[in-house]
């Protein structure tokens, strides 16, 4: 699934012509670990109050989020070929319940944190009870707002929320530890009052069994200090962080299948576009 | 106000389990009822106000009705990326309640004045904004905002303020309240400067001219049905606010205005503050006497543009 994810990916960003691939394709194993295996989810019934929640703070890894939505039976997969389309649903940086399971808006960094802890709180005063995931870039950690609700989760000894950090090291224009002082990461999640765990982001099982295993005993917040490859499984776009902004020709996207082992189809860009799918009704902008 | 504020919150709370009051670790001991009855419902978030916007946020994505208060300031322009995204792009129901608005809080300096607010957050769709004209007023839009899907923002003042209403008024969001009837002249005004427009108005009376004097309680959305009404009616209406002229109540009624057709033929006043920082130290009554905001300049710029002698 990861690697047909990641194959989708790819093409969007050609279709559409957009940015942000190499911190997609950074992510996508710990979306797969989340939506295959470690959240309680029910694709049927998108806004069960009882769900886990799934907030990709890093809005601008957007095609991964929607690529796993769609496959995981969210919605429909013909509905990708829209994505970034004039009056479609999917744009750029998602928003709240374009597609059946985009729990938040997010785009702009530092936010997912703050939301999911009041998401917690509201289960802790009304329940019912769920756990909210949230996905965050490492440059992420940069905003402000990741260190104030830190401290407040590790206050409020919040352990229905886990702050997963896709650490892949680059961040917009440069190194995340050159640029700020981001190391050491996960001591710093621990200095903050939060249970901390570094693991392979790639390694699905790891994955698998750190996010199922949310509260962790500890008593305090979870954080999964993730370490990644930006562009990852696809070999001319590893660690290279031009694929931040680098939209790959149509030939480079061939070249990423056949490396992700998947066949040779023709190119989102080159197929008629298709009908937008209906969305199921009554599952508009109410949360 | 804000004594008020937690009054009714307090009350309403006990009938409606949605309520969550958030404090960004202001409000020593006013919230203690509160906290006594619904621990569960109170959190102090720190002096961290984006987090608790954040966070008020989420709780509202999950169905509470979550008020975050704190100085206004700190709760509305500092935290003007999480109520424009996470609160009013979501559209959610969350009631931000800022204390020490306008001037208010003048003595403490330039960082706690509140003269922008109403402008920044007026621009921000789904949001309504409420300036409430004292506590009857504050009472009853609390309640009100309970009754509404999307995100509000209460305008309080601090605490004493002279009382507008001798009774419970009608209040309605979106619906200005006539507190003095007259035929001359309309003041239209915001939130604690509409005490300071009745007292205009009596001086006015004092020379002849009847002022018919409005609290504005919404910002926004306009009552337009009001404004129609007044431009029709009378010769001169001016509105009067603690605040930048900039995006302010007069400036959302001067742009309401440039779109009538025909324009009426009423002319429109505005005191408000200017566009400036305010640099000495001084309390309330200092800065609106020496920004023209008290009783006495306005009853006296009203009757050179009536053109009363």
């Amino acid at each position: 699934m990861a690697r047909k994810i990641r194959g989708r990916v790819v093409e969007m960003s050609h279709a559409a012509k957009t940015p942000h691939l190499g911190s997609a394709l950074s992510c996508v194993d710990i979306l797969v670990a989340a939506y295959w295996g470690a959240m309680r989810i029910d694709p049927a019934q998108p806004l069960d109050p009882g769900r886990d929640r799934f907030l990709l703070s890093k809005g601008h890894a957007a095609t991964a989020l929607y690529a796993t939505l769609a496959y995981r039976g969210f919605f429909d997969p013909q509905l990708l070929e829209r994505f970034n389309c004039d009056g479609g649903a999917l744009a750029e940086h998602p928003s709240l319940q374009c597609v059946p399971g985009v729990e938040a808006a997010t785009g702009s960094l530092g936010h997912g944190l703050p939301l999911a802890l009041g998401m917690a709180l509201a289960q802790r005063i009304r329940g019912p009870r769920f756990r909210s995931f949230v996905l965050m870039s490492d440059g992420e950690c940069e905003e402000g707002t990741v260190w104030e609700a830190a401290l407040f989760a590790a206050a409020q000894r919040i352990q229905s929320v886990l702050a997963v950090v896709d650490y892949n090291k680059w961040q917009a224009t440069g190194r995340s530890n050159e640029i700020m002082a981001l190391c050491p990461l996960a001591e710093k999640w621990r200095a903050f009052g939060w249970s901390a765990h570094e693991l392979d982001g790639h390694d699905l099982a790891a994955l698998r069994s750190a996010l199922a295993a949310l509260p962790d005993g500890s008593g305090k917040p979870v954080a999964l200090i993730a370490h990644t490859v930006k562009g990852k499984g696809i070999s001319f776009m590893e660690d290279d962080n031009n694929w931040h902004y680098r939209i790959p020709t149509g030939d480079e996207v061939l070249a990423a299948r056949r490396e992700l082992g998947l066949a040779d189809t023709p190119l989102a860009a080159s197929q008629p576009p298709s009908p937008p799918t209906p969305l199921p009704k009554g599952e508009g902008t109410s949360p | 106000m804000r004594n008020a504020f937690a009054a009714v919150v307090t009350e309403l709370a006990a009938a409606d389990p949605r309520i969550v009051v958030l404090s960004g670790d202001i409000g020593n001991r006013l919230f203690d009822a509160f906290r006594e009855k619904f621990p569960d419902r109170f959190y102090n978030c720190g002096v961290a106000e984006a987090n608790m916007t954040g966070m008020a946020a989420g709780m509202a994505l999950c169905g509470l009705r979550p008020f975050t208060y704190t100085i206004t300031p700190f709760g509305t322009t500092r935290v003007l990326e999480q109520i424009r995204v996470d609160i009013c792009y979501h559209n959610v129901p969350v009631t931000i309640v800022g204390t020490g608005s306008g001037l208010s809080y003048a003595s403490l300096g330039p960082t706690h004045h509140s003269l922008e607010d109403v402008a920044f957050l007026r621009t921000l769709p789904n949001m309504t904004v409420l300036c409430p004209a004292d506590v009857a007023e504050v009472r009853a839009a609390v309640a009100a905002v309970l009754t509404i899907p999307g995100p509000a923002y209460i305008r309080l003042g601090k605490k004493g303020e002279p009382p507008v209403h001798r009774q419970r008024p009608a209040f309605v969001i979106g619906r200005g309240i006539t507190v003095r009837l007259g035929s001359d002249v309309c003041l239209l005004g915001l939130g604690t400067m509409v005490a300071t427009a009745v007292e205009a108005a009596a001086l006015l009376q004092e020379r002849g001219v009847s002022a018919q004097v409005v609290s504005m309680h919404t910002a926004k959305p306009l009552d337009e049905d009001l404004l129609r009404e007044c431009f029709a009616r009378f010769a001169l209406v001016a509105v009067v606010e603690e605040h930048s002229r900039i995006g302010g109540l007069g400036a959302a009624v001067a742009q309401w205005l440039a779109a009538q057709n025909p324009y009426p033929p009423a002319r429109l006043l505005s005191f408000a503050t200017p566009d400036v920082f305010l640099h000495e130290s001084g309390s309330q009554p200092y800065f609106r006497k020496s920004l023209g905001l008290t009783a006495d300049a306005i009853a006296a710029e009203v009757l050179r543009a009536y053109g009363v002698p």
